[in-house]
């Protein structure tokens, strides 16, 4: 309120950036300049572990790109439709386990394998979906939350299918040879990029679809949609398929570059983790689901390393204990975002850039969630 | 038929550790409409608290048993109403951000209980009876699960009668089924709020020490795993009601340790029962809000 | 907009707005209530008189100067303001259904001094119904019940919503007594759509249209004018039949029992 002043007739710069056209002109940009990267040599030290040429880093960034682009899906169900999934891991461990067993299991090439991967992501999501939302607020929640555990439990039982404990190490037989090994992590690295960019193309273009404006209006009013002849189920049926086949494709590539999928990417924690993200990004902001991947991936990548850090052992207890856990201090910092900063990280750069104060309106749309 | 009373017993004595988180979870949520994801938080501080004072008094007594179930009570009270009282009323009204901060709280306490404790498990002693068994119509029952039955009835018991013979009582009745006429009646229900996280803290405490010899260690994931089944008993019971929850605890259990004798798959039972629950009674078994 | 209050009202309503899921119900609301007698609250469904009866309570999202027996409430919250001596009858009575008719009354009770005889001569149904569970009642011993609740305390104003909403005649006469019994000794706010009823108690009325304030003034001078009515309230208000159209739609409907 006390920048009201700002807002001015005259064009402003912010303005400017913030034409959709502009938009989407630096969003391309910045793609351009991320896929870049694995030939420069930038070093950005405490944020990246080494220059931007080097495996070690190109490998960080593909893997924060992948829980962006996780986050995104997420951000579909949970920021736009309003529903609050305990079970999103389901969809994202489909894949990266469907593409690890049947390359192994069936001795595919992998185009077909991930072909028969995102059919059998499409159908977990439908069938959950249908069952799920035929019950609403925590009861959704729930029963996702229980289905997510169900496949938990499959995969711990099958453990000659899926590894068990161990995990299920990729079957690198019938993978391009471009895509396998340290020295191809650039290769990785694109098909990484290349999946957030699908990932936020389909989420835009389904949020300014029709069926995203639908789904959107039933978030805030569930009558008013049923009022002009729609049933909400099947559009928001439809967007948890969206998000669940969007889940399953990140998931897929996340098996290529890490080339195992281990047990803790179906728990309950993960999804829990994909609602930190999207919470500290800001509800309701396609780029805040981003960001909060990004910030979340590298400090948590960050704070491990400082954890282990000679600074830290040196500290007394009572300060040591803390700061050596990263998922105490992401935990921490979660409680005052939500706290203290409503509409998270997105909210924050837009009441700075528009100089609004809008704390009222960011938690009225996180209340509009279940 | 001893194969029968087994299963039986032992599924009612983790039934027993099923009540004594999902009545605090459903207490809670019938009130505040708060799924609380802290509460698995509140019993592994129980656990940690009540091995903590068991190690340094003699384990294997008697005494120190029972008052190391009060310890873990007592500690799990004052997380819950700290946490209550610095937190959940802060975003008063606002329950998504309530059930997150919930989340976050889950996440960083679970962290620092790993920092504080390690990740390994810490075998614990008890007791000598408790280790022993007691035969029942043909069947072998080890001796803890006669305790963790004991432990629940008494808790439900106490509550029931807190529930009906007091004011606050009466009023935290009034308020699960409608919060806002109570204080339309001139009566501050935040108070009761904290006494439900209060009686839900000591109840998960006394949960977490007794989880802790059922499982044999203490941990700092102890909480969390038995969290998850806590909410599905809490759901399927209805939320916000107690006697829900006791039979829920004592149905699931016994048929989780049914499932899993007989085919192994006791887990994937209580995730289809709870689907199937939710899908012909929304409410839950004995729950009326939707 | 901001006359002052007469002296002797209890409650003075200044700029009102209230919103009720986020949309805007009642807005600019301004009006007094007397000291004594009944004032009537009128208006067709869904005009904002609920929500403006809420809203004096802050039971919803509200702004605006409330000013209760000299001293400013709209700061309060809810249980602060019906401690300063408000008693709430509302709207479909609400009565706690899993709680026993003892255990509502004793709920509301305020004070070390609650009025238990003179609810239990008001109303001698409950005394019998003491133990049994407020749900199995039937509609109108509910209301009796959430009126039982209000006039267990001494208070100095009563708000009451729709009291004779789905009752039987017999019973709406039943519970129109109860309140000119109440009446006598505290003023009352009264949401009432049936017009034999704020004919037999109000002294005053004041009508909403569309959340906003349309018309104030004496009760009789309202119930004698056709027009007026038929203007406001969209009925027909014939005083020589006891049964004008909304008497006769809510009385359709009978009790559920
Ligand atoms: N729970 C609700 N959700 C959405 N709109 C509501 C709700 N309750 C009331 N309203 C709207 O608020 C307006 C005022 O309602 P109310 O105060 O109950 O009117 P009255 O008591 O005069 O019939 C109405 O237009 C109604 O549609
Ligand atoms: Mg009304």
């Amino acid at each position: 309120m006390s920048n009201a002043t700002q807002t001015t007739n005259k064009p402003s710069v912010m303005d400017f950036l913030t034409r959709p056209a502009v938009k989407w002109v630096l969003g391309a940009l910045l793609v351009g300049f991320l896929a870049l990267l694995p030939m420069l040599n930038l070093s950005i030290p405490g944020v990246l572990p080494g220059a931007t040429y080097t495996p070690g880093t190109l490998q960080l960034l593909a893997f924060t790109m992948l829980i962006a682009g996780l986050a995104l899906s997420y951000h579909l169900i949970f920021g736009v439709a309003g529903l609050l999934s305990f079970g999103h891991a389901l969809y994202f461990a489909a894949g990266a386990y469907g593409l690890g067993i049947v390359l192994r299991r069936f001795e595919m090439e992998l185009i077909p394998a991930i072909v028969i991967t995102l059919v059998v992501g499409l159908l977990i999501a439908g069938v959950v979906g249908a069952v799920s939302l035929r019950v609403t607020g925590i009861g959704f929640a729930m029963v996702t939350l229980a289905f997510a555990q169900a496949g938990s439990v499959l995969v711990r039982r099958n453990a000659d299918w899926t590894g068990g404990d161990e995990g299920l190490a990729l079957d690198t037989t019938h993978i391009p040879d471009e895509l396998v090994g340290v020295l191809n992590t650039r290769n990785l690295y694109w098909v990484c990029l290349a999946v957030l960019v699908l990932v936020f193309l389909v989420t835009s273009w389904f949020e300014k679809s029709r069926a995203g404006h639908v789904v959107a209006a039933t978030r805030e009013n569930e009558l008013r949609v049923r009022v002009i002849g729609i049933r909400p189920y099947f559009v928001k049926l439809l967007t948890f398929i969206v998000a669940g086949v969007l889940a399953t494709i990140v998931g897929m590539a996340y098996l290529l570059l890490q080339s195992s999928a281990t047990q803790k990417i179906i728990t309950a924690d993960f999804t829990l983790t994909l609602l930190v993200i999207v919470v500290l990004g800001g509800v309701g902001y396609r780029w805040g689901a981003v960001i909060g991947g990004v910030v979340y991936t590298l400090l948590d990548q960050r704070l491990t390393v400082l954890a282990g850090s000679e600074a830290i052992a040196g500290l007394p207890d009572f300060l040591r204990i803390p700061l050596s856990e990263p998922l105490f201090i992401l935990g921490t910092l979660f409680i005052l975002v939500v706290l203290f900063l409503p509409g998270g990280i997105a909210g924050l750069a837009k009441r700075v850039t528009r100089g609004r104060s809008n704390v009222r309106a960011e938690r009225d749309v996180l209340e509009e969630v279940v | 038929m001893s194969t029968i009373v087994l299963l039986l017993i032992t599924g009612l004595g983790l039934g027993a550790l099923y009540f004594l988180v999902a009545s605090g979870l459903s207490l809670i949520y019938g009130l505040m409409d708060v799924l609380n994801f802290a509460h698995g938080s509140f019993l592994t501080l129980g656990a940690f608290a009540g091995w903590e004072f068991a190690r340094r008094f003699g384990a294997d007594s008697w005494g120190t048993f029972l008052l190391s179930l009060l310890v873990g009570a007592a500690v799990g009270a004052i997380f819950a109403v700290l946490t209550e009282l610095l937190l959940i009323r802060k975003l008063y009204e606002r329950l998504i951000e309530q059930v997150l901060v919930t989340v976050g709280l889950a996440l960083a306490t679970v962290a620092l209980f790993e920092g504080i404790w390690g990740q390994d498990p810490i075998y614990l002693t008890a007791p000598a009876w408790m280790g022993g068994q007691t035969n029942v119509l043909g069947a072998s029952i080890p001796n803890d699960r006669f305790l963790y039955i004991a432990a629940a009835v008494i808790v439900l018991i106490a509550i029931v009668l807190f529930l009906k013979f007091t004011r606050f009582g009466l009023i935290i009745r009034a308020g699960v089924e409608n919060r806002s006429m109570v204080t339309a009646l001139g009566i501050d229900v935040r108070s009761a709020f904290t006494l439900v996280f209060a009686i839900g803290g000591a109840a998960a405490g006394i949960g977490g020490v007794l989880a802790s010899h059922y499982n044999g260690y203490v941990s700092p994931y102890i909480g969390g795993s038995l969290l998850i089944f806590a909410f599905i008993v809490t759901v399927i019971g209805g939320l916000g009601s107690l006697s829900g929850a006791a039979i829920a605890s004592a149905v699931v259990a016994v048929l989780q340790q049914f499932a899993n004798y007989h085919w192994g798959i006791g887990d994937l039972v209580v995730v289809l029962l709870l689907a199937a629950v939710l899908l012909l009674r929304p409410s839950g078994l004995l729950g009326s809000k939707a | 907009m901001n006359a002052p209050a007469p002296s002797d009202s209890i409650l003075t309503v200044r700029n009102l707005s209230a919103k009720v899921a986020g949309q805007q119900v009642v807005e600019d609301v301004s009006f007094d209530v007397p000291a004594t007698g009944v004032t009537a609250l009128l208006g067709r469904n869904g005009v904002g008189k609920t929500s403006t009866i809420k809203g004096i309570l802050g039971l919803i999202e509200r702004k605006g100067e409330l000013t209760f027996a000299g001293e400013r409430i709209e700061r309060l919250r809810t249980h602060k303001i019906v401690q300063r001596g408000i008693g709430y009858v509302p709207e479909d009575r609400e009565v706690f259904s899993k709680l026993s008719v003892a255990e509502n009354l004793r709920l509301a009770e305020r004070t070390s001094k609650p009025r238990r005889e003179l609810v239990d001569n008001l109303f001698p149904d409950l005394v019998e119904r003491a133990a049994q569970k407020a749900g199995t009642l039937s509609g109108g011993q509910q209301q009796m019940l959430s009126l039982g609740r209000a006039l267990i305390n001494e208070n100095r104003l009563l708000l009451v919503d729709e009291p004779t909403k789905g009752l039987a005649p017999i019973i709406v006469s039943q519970v129109a007594d109860a309140l000119a019994e109440a009446a006598k000794t505290v003023p009352i706010l009264l949401v009432e759509q049936n017009l034999q009823v704020v004919r037999q108690l109000a002294e005053d009325v004041i009508v909403l249209d569309g959340g906003r304030v349309v018309y104030t003034g004496k009760a009789k001078t309202l119930l004698d004018d056709e027009t007026l009515i038929h203007r406001f309230l969209g009925v027909s208000g014939g005083d020589s039949h006891p049964a004008p159209s909304v008497a006769s739609a809510t009385s359709a409907q009978e009790e559920r029992a």
